[in-house]
């Protein structure tokens, strides 16, 4: 059987150019994501994980690479195509308090999506979308008029997923967004994108920097450095079986919320992540990697498939 | 337990914020006790009263609007609160020295890091000016810096640097109590596994005694031996790491392992606790998680929940616990 992809993503390249050089911030990654499944993408800060969310949208342009959305390739649309097909596409930001209009309220923000796209222009009709909206994601009729000011961060981040929604999309990016919530307000919002998904068919793309949070919400992982993907794999093979040393890290380096007796070794990387600014044909992990070997520093491993489904790029395997 | 063995002591502890909006009842009678070479972590959400209780230890509560109602603060036997600021300038720093958060607004963008940490040591040593820039390198080196780095600005250094920078000030005095306010919220994990380990080691050399304030249970787990669990300005429950966390009494730290996704086990559903933290200038009256607590009865919103000390280190602050056959579902398994 044929899987069905709602998104192709080939060789994807974002460059920007800066005052020391040409910055990688996404350098050739190609993945596919499922229609209903939901594709984390993990890294630390500036590991390029939010430019492939907001290239994939066409919130920035890319520099080369192919983005194929329900088989059609978004990167050939012009301006007027492109709008018509935004609604299908839509982002979750993960700042609640910098992402919406401080001068709107609540119904403001959640109605404009849909009367921009001309999508419903009848008054009342318009009201009762907007208040089903705020009863699909949690928020009381009575913060209909409030303004985010108003608003603790979890009721703010439930405004953002229902202005996402208004337009009913088949695909969300999700960039970080309960990183600024505290954990008891974390956990409803994630439940709350988990029964959306069930219940409308979405397609996630979840970005984020927590490896637990990924694990409880993706099906396939995607492992970034410095503009790379390092490894990607179904959630219970990365996790089980992580192959690229960097992941081993990034796993070992989470804090684990258990009683031990004996306390738990950590991989304890050297050094920091530099920018992917001019870079050698050089595996981009070496100079931190513990299983450095001459190979790494001669070109730049590709992605291999070691099983089916699961990538990893190290010259080590 | 003999007053030597203790580094800090905190009794009844009222903070408030007096403010136009009315008074912010920031921490409501807390106490707390630091035992010599060892770390306490304080956890607890946004709001919970973590940082006000720092800034109580180090006198440093902004006033106005804030003021000290009630208690005892008793650090390595001195009395902070009833100082002088001049008396309290001697104590900070040298026996009481604390990391902050965010380690881009914590260091001065307009002096060497160098000359930061020099400031600091020679605060509290008659030494001369070039000794203590000498001082200084050994401290970045003890950190994990090059020396040379001395001259450098804030700019020029990562955040994991930059914390370190902060790190070396806190301990160049060798202080008797460290106070590290979520020192690695702003920092990215694998870096986070390197100040952190950092921390740890260096609390060994120095015998350095710590207040972790943090809201990841992770980090507790790690680095602490005893933990105390803060609710709106409450410490509702407290005790060793392995008493918390495989004997949890409090609905409220059951709330908290409930709310995270567990690394090891995918399937497990999440239970969020329901509803918001209250409003802390207008607190419920009887327990301040009463609204939101799956166990709540009528008994709950009327009085303040009594400390119940389950044993000579556990202690819990719920009124639930007066009928002896009560358990929460974490512990029923």
């Amino acid at each position: 059987m044929m899987v069905d992809n709602i998104l192709e993503v080939s060789n994807l390249k974002k460059y920007f150019k800066t005052k020391q050089g040409i910055l990688h911030a996404v350098d050739g990654v190609s993945f596919t994501l499922e229609r209903g499944k939901t594709l984390g993408i993990v890294g630390e800060s500036g590991c390029g994980k939010s430019t492939i969310g907001r290239t994939v949208l066409r919130l920035i342009e890319p520099t080369s690479g192919e983005i194929r959305f329900n088989g059609t390739d978004i990167n050939k649309l012009n301006k007027h195509q492109m709008r018509s097909m935004r609604p299908q596409m839509q982002i979750i930001f993960q700042d609640p308090y910098s992402s919406l209009n401080p001068r709107r309220t609540v119904s403001q923000t959640i109605r404009e999506p849909i009367t921009l796209n001309r999508m419903i222009s009848d008054r009342a009709k318009l009201d009762e979308r907007v208040a089903q909206l705020m009863d699909m994601v949690g928020l009381a009729e009575r913060f209909v008029n409030s303004y985010p000011h108003e608003l603790d961060g979890g009721r703010r981040q439930r405004i953002g997923i229902a202005r996402a929604l208004s337009v009913n999309p088949e695909f969300i990016v999700c960039d970080e967004p309960v990183s600024a919530l505290d954990v008891s307000i974390q956990a409803q919002i994630l439940n709350l994108l988990k029964q959306l998904q069930r219940k409308m068919g979405l397609s996630y793309i979840f970005i984020t920097h927590d490896m637990s949070v990924v694990n409880y919400f993706s099906d396939d992982i995607a492992v970034m450095y410095m503009g790379k993907m390092v490894e990607k794999a179904p959630v219970e093979e990365l996790f089980s079986n992580p192959v690229h040393p960097y992941t081993k890290a990034l796993l070992s380096a989470v804090p684990i919320p258990e009683y031990r007796e004996e306390k738990h070794k950590r991989i304890i990387l050297r050094g920091e992540v530099t920018s992917p600014v001019n870079l050698p044909d050089e595996c981009r992990f070496a100079k931190r990697c513990s299983q450095a070997c001459d190979q790494c520093i001669k070109k730049e491993p590709p992605l291999t498939e070691i099983r089916p489904g699961h990538f990893v790029c190290c010259c080590n395997i | 337990m003999d007053s030597k063995d203790i580094a800090l002591e905190v009794k009844n502890l009222v903070v408030e914020y007096v403010t136009a909006d009315g008074t912010v009842h920031a921490v409501n009678d807390i106490n707390l006790t630091v035992k010599r070479q060892s770390c306490m972590g304080l956890v607890g959400e946004t709001g919970a009263g973590k940082t006000s209780t720092a800034l109580a230890i180090m006198n440093l509560i902004p006033s106005p609007p804030g003021i000290i109602r009630r208690g005892r603060i008793v650090l390595n036997g001195y009395e902070t609160l009833s100082m002088k600021d001049t008396e309290m300038d001697a104590v900070r720093g040298k026996e009481v020295a604390m990391i902050f958060q965010d380690p881009m607004t914590a260091l001065n963008p307009v002096l060497t890091i160098g000359e930061q940490i020099a400031e600091s040591i020679l605060m509290h040593e008659k030494i001369s000016k070039t000794e203590a820039l000498e001082r200084a390198k050994q401290m970045l080196e003890m950190v994990g810096i090059n020396g040379n780095r001395a001259n450098n600005y804030p700019y020029q250094l990562s955040g994991g640097m930059k914390q370190r920078v902060v790190i070396a000030i806190a301990l160049c005095c060798n202080p008797n109590l460290l106070i590290a306010d979520e020192p690695t919220t702003a920092l990215d994990v694998t870096i986070q596994a390197q100040v952190l380990e950092l921390i740890d080691n260096l609390r060994e050399s120095y015998k350095t005694s710590m207040l972790l304030i943090t809201h990841d249970l992770g980090i507790v787990a790690e680095m602490c031996d005893e933990v105390s669990v803060m609710y709106a300005g409450r410490i509702v429950e407290c005790g060793t790491v392995k008493e918390v966390f495989t004997d949890t009494k409090h609905p409220y730290t059951e709330g908290l392992f409930n709310s995270l996704p567990n690394i090891n086990d995918r399937n497990a559903q999440l239970t969020p606790i329901t509803g918001l933290v209250p409003d802390p200038t207008d607190l419920p009256p009887g327990c301040a998680f009463a609204p939101r607590c799956r166990y709540a009865c009528a008994e709950c919103g009327k009085r303040v929940p009594k400390d119940k000390w389950i044993s000579a280190t556990h202690m819990v602050a719920c009124t639930a616990y007066e009928k002896p056959e009560f358990l929460i579902e974490r512990n029923k398994k």
